[in-house]
């Protein structure tokens, strides 16, 4: 497209654009108590100091365990249809080592 | 006003703990919306400073709003006070602007390093209690002093190994940073059990030994067990657990010692419902009128 | 002498020993006592990446990302005190971690994690809204140069991150996810909550061109290069509604 065209299916845009998005109201006109549920999500408080009694931190031999890792999370309830670097990888794998 | 009496050491600055002597809490962001939606009755809140060192957004919004409401003590966990290395002058320039904008009634930080060159190592790592440590802490205390235009508190640390260094005790050494620098102190509790029994002292004479007179602030929190490689028990200072026994018992024994002070539950791992954090802060509420009213009455 | 030097670099090193010149009261194994403090490092600098970046431990169960982290908290300690910003390399680290790498889409999502925990500590702007731009003659807005939301980011995937993130928000089901359909989001903070915005196709080539400095006349005309599919009355309605527009002028201004 020119210069000319984009300009002129901007301008017809711009009115579609404004009709569509005129009624929502924005975030921000909605004040914030309504949304102190939602966006605490995310927040995360972090602290210097107190202790962990969870052991196994300074095993020595990671760097060997860490080729012997498998995801096994959700990511195994994913389709996998169609995937140019075979998902099914996974599972072979997760065979192989049981 | 009382806090006029309790500041026997020479102040250089206008006294800064102005904090109510009564309980308060650790602020969660797992309490946020309970604490807005229905405040309690909390002397005050504690925030790390760290986690306000973002640009913007819901956690400055909502601290914004709880402060309106609560005095807040700003607890900072990152200037690495004990190192060995200079202080980190931006880090001081966010704290100076946090005291700004929140205008805290305290700020705390730890006798504890954890900064080494360019790394940032995330705990409160111990130092040893020497001539030349006790020179620089003094002097990094003098410039944050200086820099945040307030007397600061400094909180004595749990302990897990000591120094062959040290030739001083531990409660020599902060009587000598006060001395030297006019500093409050922050009296941990638990942090004075956990030390003492991992180094087989008597926490009582620990406390007798503490420099009180200097205490602005009195924390509290619950901690874990282990044991050494003898079978000793090895305390862990884990904040995720209700203040054992001990620490209640210690903790009346030191407002003996103290008087009422601002004392604070710390509860930062598993957090539990804010109604529990409550109980303990009611709990400590009564510790601290009991101690009020045994001092009225002895002047009656 | 440099005490802290050696305590700082066997907390690192699980390999080495604990440093010299400690003691304990009743003669236990100082090494012991001293792997409470790196357990401590390391633990508490696990839980700052298992914080920040939940959806990546749900796809690959938290036994692996613990290890995964551990592994980046050695090679990547931080640099920083602020613990708010810690992780910022761990996409591109996922993106080479072998273990990983029948998960192609893994680093992808990392990253728009991150985008949003930035997002979310970003400045606060009240942002432009459609009634800003109404006010505009049509003739103009071509001409127009568009400065974007502080807490904004782009990111064009040739995977599903958006449904991927989605999906462990309880807002579709992970079956029904494709890992391999392309997607492009938007992460932005008009107000206090943070958006995910699955942007069609085109948006995102649009609104980084406008990013990028380029005016609105341009910035479709980048889209439309990139992707012919891009309809401009969406990547304008994106540009009004979203939150997305902090300012703008007429380009020379």
């Amino acid at each position: 497209m020119d210069r000319r065209a984009v300009s002129l299916a901007l301008a017809a845009s711009f009115t579609t654009a404004l009709a569509l998005t005129a009624a929502p109201a924005l975030a921000q006109e909605a004040g914030r108590e309504k949304c102190f549920g939602v966006s605490l999500k995310g927040q995360n408080d972090c602290a210097a100091g107190p202790g962990t009694t969870c052991a196994g931190t300074s095993k020595v031999d990671w760097q060997g365990n860490a080729w012997k890792l498998v995801p096994k999370g959700t990511c195994e309830k994913t389709a996998s249809n169609g995937s140019p670097t075979g998902f099914g990888q996974l599972k072979e794998f997760r065979e192989k080592r049981a | 006003m009382a806090n006029a009496a309790r500041m026997s050491p020479p102040m250089k600055f206008p006294a800064f703990t102005r904090l109510p002597d009564q309980a308060g809490i650790g602020l969660k962001s797992e309490h946020l919306r309970d604490l807005l939606g229905r405040p309690p009755a909390v002397g005050f809140l504690e925030v790390h400073a760290e986690n306000y060192m973002g640009a913007g957004g819901a956690p400055h919004a909502f601290l914004g709003l709880l402060r309106e409401q609560y005095p807040l003590s700003l607890h900072g966990v990152g200037l690495s006070i004990g190192a060995e290395g200079r202080l980190d002058s931006d880090h001081l320039d966010r704290l100076a602007g946090l005291m700004k904008r929140y205008e805290p009634q305290s700020f705390s930080e730890h006798l504890a390093w954890s900064t080494h060159d360019d790394t940032y190592l995330n705990d409160l790592l111990p130092i040893a209690y020497t001539g030349e440590t006790l020179r620089r802490v003094a002097d990094h205390i003098d410039e944050i002093q200086d820099r945040l235009g307030c007397t600061m508190l400094l909180e004595n640390p749990s302990t897990y190994v000591a120094f062959a260094a040290s030739d001083w005790s531990e409660t020599d050494f902060l009587a000598e940073i006060v001395r030297r620098t006019g500093c409050g102190l922050l009296l941990d509790v638990n942090n004075v059990q956990v030390s003492c029994s991992n180094h087989g002292q008597n926490p009582v004479a620990y406390l007798d030994a503490f420099p009180v007179e200097a205490v602005g602030e009195l924390h509290l929190a619950g901690y874990a067990t282990e044991r050494d490689t003898l079978g000793a028990p090895l305390l862990i200072d884990a904040h995720g657990t209700p203040v054992a026994d001990d620490v209640w018992a210690l903790y009346r024994h030191t407002l003996l010692r103290t008087g009422p002070r601002p004392t604070l539950i710390e509860w930062d791992n598993d957090v539990p419902p804010l109604t529990t954090l409550l109980e303990e802060a009611a709990k400590a509420d009564a510790a601290l009128d009991a101690e009020a009213r045994r001092r009225n009455g002895a002047t009656h | 002498m440099s005490g802290q030097r050696e305590f700082a670099q066997a907390l690192l090193r699980p390999e080495t020993t604990a440093p010299d010149g400690l003691l304990t009261w009743n003669g236990s194994d100082a090494s012991q006592r001293f792997a409470i403090y790196r357990n401590n490092v390391t633990v508490s600098l696990i839980d700052a990446l298992v914080a920040a970046y939940p959806v990546v431990m749900q796809l690959v169960g938290e036994t692996f990302f613990r290890e995964m982290a551990r592994i980046y908290v050695r090679l990547h300690p931080p640099c920083s005190r602020i613990m708010l910003t810690y992780g910022h390399r761990f996409p591109g680290f996922i993106e080479s971690f072998a273990p990983a790498s029948d998960l192609p889409y893994l680093a992808d999502v990392a990253r728009l994690e991150r985008a949003r925990r930035r997002a979310y500590h970003a400045a606060d702007m009240p942002p432009l809204g459609p009634s800003a731009y109404a006010a505009l003659d049509p003739e103009a807005l071509g001409l127009l140069t568009v400065r974007l939301h502080p807490s904004t980011a782009i990111l064009q995937s040739a995977f599903a991150i958006v449904s991927l993130w989605a999906a462990h928000q309880g807002l579709m089901a992970i079956e029904a996810v494709d890992p391999c359909r392309p997607e492009d989001a938007l992460i932005v903070r008009p107000d206090l909550e943070v958006d995910v915005v699955r942007l069609a196709p085109g948006v995102a080539a649009f609104l980084a061109s406008l990013e990028a400095g380029a005016t609105v006349a341009d910035a479709v005309a980048n889209a439309l290069r990139q992707s012919p599919e891009f309809d401009i009355t969406t990547g304008l309605a994106t540009l009004m509604a979203s939150g997305v527009s902090a300012a703008f002028s007429a380009a020379g201004e």
